[in-house]
């Protein structure tokens, strides 16, 4: 397996290079710029990045005057405080609103992993697709994480997008080109499909070489947005191989699973086995340790995926 | 300071009155709306739509226009009225404030109504937003000034005050809030559910530039605008004494009129009534 890369200091390093090519670009954080490395941008451009301080509320809505002047506010903290503390401040002044803010949450799922459930985020996916006119996103990787910064900027209107503050392996080679609403087939099969956002696409990988050695030919897909969701990619997947698995480092209640269940239940319902973490709040620890202790590791897929042919029979 | 001619002082207090009946009779039609908190901010907002911002009806996204935020977007009806009569949409809509399929939202929507620079109406948004509006146009070196209109209410939301550090700490002078201290909310009277006094003791100690007023004196409106345009290297909030429900007997100070409709003879009583004050002032 190829060495971990930091997500974060990619998207920090990849935000300072777009901010270097757009003078439109603003960028703000609440005290918490050297967590989500948003100080790369802070150091090269100081007159276009504000610390608000301890303020994720007053920071979105600050957002919003900038949207409203022209700017492409890009506004980051962890992803719990921005999904569930600045939540009526997105609702209404961002997604109603229509604004063009851009919500970065750092520290996605599980990653902040020895700060505890107070810092792990586990219902943001939730929150956010729940709310109309947002495009909600999840970075995989380094390389998808640089790819994603442009395009969320120049996407016209809100955008949430989930990093993680995990090292992780890169799935991605250099020239890789995500679009905005379109998932990647990155292994074809025709028994299952597993269908994976995040962190959890290297997993997902994993899991589907095991299931291969075991006979069991398993189609990966790897969704960095979760709304839109990749309606054909879906359908396809469903009519192809009639077993489908999602996983996510979030609460199975309302994240991809809730999501690629509701679009299949209504127009090609087959079975949908869920990998996440089961409606219950996690504990510290080591990461990897915690994915594996609360439904997340690769046995867990690989049984899933089973199950899920079993349920098609 | 320009000293403001008393015909122009006449002329706005009347067009506060006419928006006063106007708002008055829209949430009657529509049996619905909020006339205690319209009522008391009509001489405010006369001043800025018919007088301080510069605006262009004919072109309400106007990229010099000055911006006005009616963060208390329970406001609506006094809005509206003020927009048809300064020219962007017809008075004739007004009519339709509320009903299915209107321009006219319960609170204003500014991507559906023209010269609504914000949506509004979940109270302690504005004056944050008007802060990162105005720090926009330092950057860009645009010279527009940004209002935020602010109720007293309102001032309990702590994400106000995370707005006011930001306005201080960047020493926004192209940004001026006015709170309309009528001091009552939907429940009771602010000093019972959740004082504010000292207020202006609050916002100075927040690096804010003070102005206290008469807020139904539209001369007195007039200069404290006119003082915020000369104060330099800090925001400027107006403190505009207030009356709930101004102009309607029944209506003032009383938190019962915070959200409610008037009856057809509370309607028609409202109405002899500010035309009586507006022949007596």
């Amino acid at each position: 397996m190829a060495d971990k890369v930091s997500m974060r200091v990619a998207y920090g390093k990849a935000l300072e290079a777009y901010g270097a090519a757009n003078p439109r670009l603003v960028v703000l954080d609440a005290d918490v710029s050297a967590s989500t490395q948003s100080s790369y941008f802070a150091k090269a451009f100081p007159q276009r990045f504000f610390n608000v301080g301890v303020a994720e509320a007053g920071m979105v809505d600050l957002a919003v005057g900038f949207a409203l002047g022209g700017k492409i506010p890009f506004v980051n903290t962890f992803a719990f405080l921005l999904a569930l503390r600045a939540a009526e401040q997105i609702r209404t002044c961002v997604a109603y609103a229509r604004t063009n803010v851009k919500l970065i949450g750092s520290y996605g799922g599980l990653s902040d992993a020895f700060d505890g459930p107070t810092h792990h985020s586990i219902c943001d996916i939730a929150v956010l697709r729940a709310m109309p006119n947002m495009t909600v996103m999840v970075a995989a990787d380094a390389v998808e994480v640089a790819r994603l910064v442009p395009l969320v900027a120049e996407h016209d209107g809100p955008v949430y997008l989930r990093i993680s503050r995990a090292d992780v392996t890169n799935i991605y080679s250099a020239n890789y080109q995500p679009r905005i609403g379109k998932g990647t087939i990155l292994r074809e099969g025709s028994d299952v499909t597993i269908i994976a956002t995040g962190v959890m696409v290297e997993r997902a990988l994993r899991a589907a070489e095991q299931l291969h050695a075991a006979g069991v030919a398993t189609r990966v897909l790897a969704l960095h947005t979760i709304k839109p969701l990749d309606r054909d990619l879906l359908l396809a997947a469903a009519a192809e191989t009639g077993a489908i698995v999602t996983v996510e480092e979030h609460s199975i209640i309302g994240g991809l699973g809730s999501a690629v269940a509701e679009l299949l239940s209504g127009e090609a319902p087959v079975p949908v086995v869920r990998v996440g973490l089961a409606d219950t709040f996690a504990e510290t620890g080591p990461y990897e340790a915690l994915l594996d202790r609360y439904g997340m590791s690769i046995e867990h897929i690989v049984s899933a995926a089973k199950r899920a042919i079993a349920l098609r029979a | 300071m320009v000293y403001h001619s008393d015909e122009l002082v006449v002329s706005l207090a009347d067009k506060a009155a006419e928006l006063r009946r106007t708002l008055i009779d829209m949430i009657y039609c529509a049996q619905s709306g909020h006339p205690g908190g319209s009522l008391s901010a009509a001489d405010l907002l006369t001043a800025l739509v018919f007088h301080k911002l510069r605006l262009d009806p004919a072109n309400p996204l106007w990229p010099e226009r000055d911006r006005f935020i009616l963060s208390k977007g329970h406001a609506a009806p006094l809005l509206y009225a003020a927009l048809a009569m300064r020219g962007f949409f017809p008075v004739e809509e007004l009519k339709t404030l509320r009903q299915l399929g209107s321009r006219l939202q319960g609170h204003p929507d500014r991507l559906k109504t023209p010269g609504v620079d914000m949506t509004a109406g979940a109270l302690g948004h504005g004056l944050a937003i008007g802060a990162g509006l105005a720090l926009s146009a330092r950057m860009d070196s645009l010279s527009y000034h940004t209002y935020v209109i602010l109720g007293d209410g309102e001032l309990q939301a702590g994400v106000i005050w995370e707005g006011a550090l930001f306005a201080a700490k960047y020493r926004l002078d192209n940004l001026t809030a006015i709170v309309d201290y009528n001091g009552v909310q939907l429940d009771g009277f602010v000093r019972d559910i959740m004082p504010l006094e000292p207020i202006v003791d609050k916002w100075r100690s927040f690096g804010w530039h003070v102005i206290e007023l008469h807020g139904h004196n539209m001369r007195q409106i007039l200069d404290a605008l006119d003082e915020a345009d000369d104060i330099h290297g800090q925001p400027t909030v107006l403190i505009a004494h207030t009356t709930k429900g101004k102009g309607v007997s029944f209506m003032e100070n009383q938190c019962t009129w915070h959200g409610r409709a008037p009856t057809p003879e509370q309607c028609q009583q409202a109405i002899c009534e500010l035309e009586a004050s507006d022949d007596g002032r």
